[in-house]
């Protein structure tokens, strides 16, 4: 069943001013329970403004945003505990951290809820657990932290409200290698033991490869294609003509196809490339020449 | 919320207005708010209102972006109009109530203050909704060029202002980007007593002074980067240059001007 659905919501930017641009135009969009889907498209596509819309941070000019099967705007006062259930994580969210501690800044969220100390005590523990930051980095203050410490934390800060939508915008953006991996790796566990469902906006077609089980492209606030990850990568020069593009690995594949080396048109892994492509040198020494 | 400030906002155009040299507009609104506040009559007053809806006319720019700049400033407008019409008590009396007494130089006093104020903001928003905050500076930076004999560092002033100018926008985003955030986590800014509404504030204003640190230090590490060094030897890309309709501006309002004062006198 769909958590999240939209219904031709429509967004405008400085509305009634010479600098009027439609952000989001018209989008339909059903997002089921418990999926992982990337969100991707050009530097204002308006993934950004529709990611914020759905959490109701950003009232619609006209559509209706529908969470449960209600519409989130039917009930101003049922806002706030629609924006705890849909967590929200911003670009760069080490900018909102402003607590003394780390422990403090991720207990604010659940704080906010009005739970009990012992609740709050052990959703922030679970929180930090899932971004893997100890005890002693818990009671430091969040400005002593490295880069991606501190993006972590701020992540922490969102999943210690336990929503049952996680929307991440460019979580892995300006974090060197390795601090990437460690919170694709991170919300992939997330994923798996929380079972939440889980929007993931990204530039990097790599990491989007590696986690989703979907894609919604955006091209000039609509949606361009909403579909299973392979399809949507089989469509790698519609991908390029707005602004797109496919992992590296898939272009690869693609060139080698082209010189007759039988790969499927359907791998966006590294992994996947070695498997087949193993597979591919096991059937040559078999068969000798013929292939 | 903040997106609604249009306050010192420049509206890019095309217009006669834009087109006028900065220098020049400044000095017309220095004349114009003369030309508001020099008489009693309102003939006087007349005149400096034409003058602005003249000027208005030839801004093209849409009627609703003024009263958006007037409508913060209503309650100080309501304000004034209540004082004036108590507290003056010449004149022929109303109505009265106890001490309170509502005469006509109340009223008129009262209406004439009010109309100074309106003319005042949107003369004055029509000179920052045209100008773009650089040519306003430059301009400021040149007015004031005499007073570097005096020592008084004109351009650094010029310099922090364009800063400053430059940077409302940006952070105005970044309050509204914090906000969104803090909202995403559940703060709550509307309901509350007075202290919660200001505790709820301390999680918006604690990463904005931390963003407004870090930017300037390091717009100082891009300026020094580019040898900057205040204005010794520095020239300008874009030279003011005065035109005959500048000219021919100043002309008309002198003209009005003088009328106001003339007009002021006969009556």
């Amino acid at each position: 069943m769909a958590i999240i659905r939209t219904e031709k919501l429509t967004y405008k930017y400085s509305e009634g001013t010479p600098f009027e641009t439609t952000a989001v135009d018209h989008v339909d969009l059903e997002i089921e329970e418990g999926a992982f889907i990337g969100v991707i498209g050009s530097t204002g596509s308006g993934k950004s403004t529709l990611m914020q819309h759905l959490n109701g941070l950003l009232r619609p000019a006209s559509g209706k945003v529908i969470f449960d099967g209600m519409d989130i705007w039917a009930d101003k006062s049922r806002l706030r505990d629609i924006r705890f259930q849909i967590g929200l994580v911003f670009q760069y969210p080490e900018y909102q951290l402003f607590e003394d501690t780390v422990y403090k800044d991720i207990a604010y969220g659940p704080a906010n809820m009005g739970l009990s100390e012992s609740e709050i005590n052990e959703r922030v523990l679970e929180a930090a657990r899932f971004v893997c930051l100890d005890e002693q980095q818990l009671s430091q203050s969040p400005f002593a932290l490295s880069g991606g410490q501190k993006r972590r934390a701020a992540i922490a800060g969102v999943m210690a409200l336990r929503p049952r939508v996680l929307i991440l915008d460019e979580p892995t953006a300006g974090l060197d290698p390795m601090g990437r991996e460690d919170i694709l790796r991170e919300i992939k566990a997330y994923h798996r033991e929380t079972g939440c469902t889980i929007l993931f906006v990204t530039h990097s077609m790599e990491d989007i490869a590696k986690c989703t089980q979907k894609i919604l492209v955006m091209d000039h606030g609509s949606v361009f294609c909403y579909d299973d990850t392979a399809a949507v990568f089989r469509r790698a020069e519609e991908l390029e003509k707005i602004g797109l593009s496919v992992p590296q690995i898939t272009k690869i594949c693609s060139r080698l196809r082209e010189r007759g080396i039988q790969l499927d048109d359907n791998i966006y892994t590294v992994k996947e490339a070695c498997r087949q492509l193993a597979e591919c040198y096991n059937k040559r020494k078999a068969g000798g020449t013929d292939a | 919320m903040l997106k609604d400030i249009t306050i010192g906002q420049y509206f890019p155009g095309s217009s006669l207005l834009h087109k006028l040299d900065a220098r020049f507009k400044i000095v017309f609104t220095l004349l114009y708010i003369v030309m508001l506040f020099v008489g009693d009559s309102f003939f006087s007053l007349a005149i400096g209102i034409a003058y602005c809806i003249f000027a208005l006319v030839l801004s093209r720019l849409p009627v609703r972006l003024f009263w958006k700049s007037l409508k913060p400033l209503l309650p100080i407008l309501i304000f004034t109009v209540i004082l004036n019409v108590i507290f003056i008590t010449d004149g022929k009396v109303y109505f009265q109530l106890g001490i309170f007494k509502i005469t006509e130089d109340g009223i008129s006093t009262a209406v004439r203050m009010a109309v100074r104020i309106i003319f005042l903001i949107i003369g004055s928003s029509l000179l920052t909704y045209t100008t773009s905050p650089i040519q306003l500076t430059d301009a400021i930076e040149r007015l004031l060029s005499p007073l570097k004999k005096l020592h008084f560092p004109v351009h650094s002033f010029a310099m922090m202002m364009t800063i400053a100018l430059r940077f409302i926008p940006t952070l105005m985003e970044e309050t509204d980007k914090i906000i969104a955030a803090q909202k995403a986590r559940g703060a709550n800014f509307e309901s509350g007593k007075l202290i919660d509404k200001a505790k709820a504030l301390v999680p918006v204003l604690v990463p904005l002074f931390v963003s407004a640190f870090r930017r300037a230090e390091e717009l100082a590490t891009a300026m020094e980067c580019r040898c900057y060094r205040g204005d010794i030897g520095r020239t300008k890309m874009k030279q003011m240059k005065s035109s005959c309709r500048d000219w021919i501006a100043l002309c008309i309002t002198g003209i009005m001007l003088a009328g106001a004062i003339a007009v002021n006198t006969a009556f």
